[in-house]
């Protein structure tokens, strides 16, 4: 099991799901019996969260949609040159 | 068009500028059509896609800008917003209510908190705390090595935590340490 300076050295990993299964159990079981460890590991769990949640919420102008689309449609029907085939 | 939402949301923390951002997600949407052949079928199609906007970006500003450096942030200790949280003898919070104390914040805090790191923070903040790409694959964005992700990953989140403990203390959420002895 691992012990407290290993488990929040490995913090971010853990939350990140980048640790093998091995080291990931080494982490759970020591979080399983430290409260500090735990509490630290539940606010790091949430700040990640939260940023996600917080940042991830801009809206697409309303304009951009319809420009992508009018670029593709021109220059983007899989036969390499501009225009729609249909309209030649 | 599917991803094209979540592009602009990138792009955005990436330009901090609306018009840079649409330019940046047209020039991705663009480049992507363009070199669809590329792409490996049962792929990952989001993260080949963010590959894209991430080169983009790079190759589109990094003539504006310092080289990137890894001394670029001034260190921070580790579990900087934490220890303070924690410690907090007069906060307006509690631990226990440690993800209220997290909505305290504004998204715009929280937005300016990731936009302000230097780029070499910002990339691997962004694409693995926002967009929730694995170090494998932010290393195969930026072109660097799995252990340089996770070095700057884990520096720019402490200079993410310093600015946002900063933003409660102007807002007196929390006692500025300097009052409190």
């Amino acid at each position: 099991m691992a012990n407290c300076k290993e488990t929040l050295e490995e913090l971010e990993p853990y939350i990140d799901g980048e640790l093998s299964s091995d080291a990931k159990e080494h982490i759970h079981g020591h979080l399983d019996g430290c409260v500090d460890c735990q509490q630290a590991f539940e606010f790091h769990l949430e700040l990640k969260a939260a940023i996600r949640r917080k940042v991830n919420n801009d809206e697409l102008p309303p304009g951009l949609l319809m420009r992508l689309e009018s670029c593709l449609k021109e220059d983007f029907d899989g036969d390499g040159t501009v225009g729609d085939p249909s309209d030649r | 068009m599917e991803y094209a939402p979540q592009l602009y949301s990138t792009a955005l923390r990436m330009t901090r500028n609306a018009a840079d951002a649409e330019d940046l997600v047209q020039e991705t949407m663009m480049r992507g059509y363009r070199s669809f052949e590329t792409f490996e079928e049962g792929t990952n199609l989001r993260a080949w896609l963010y590959r894209i906007l991430t080169n983009a970006f790079i190759n589109r500003y990094r003539s504006k800008q310092r080289r990137p450096i890894e001394t670029d942030l001034a260190d921070v200790e580790d579990l900087y917003l934490y220890k303070r949280v924690t410690t907090l003898e007069n906060a307006a919070v509690t631990l226990s209510a440690e993800d209220q104390f997290l909505d305290l914040f504004t998204d715009d805090e929280v937005k300016s908190a990731v936009e302000d790191l230097p780029d070499t923070f910002k990339l691997p903040v962004i694409l693995a705390d926002v967009e929730g790409f694995a170090y494998k694959e932010i290393a195969e964005m930026l072109d660097i090595p799995v252990g340089t992700v996770m070095s700057r990953l884990h520096r720019g989140r402490k200079a993410m935590q310093k600015q946002l403990y900063e933003y409660a203390q102007a807002r007196g959420l929390v006692e500025d340490p300097q009052d409190s002895h």
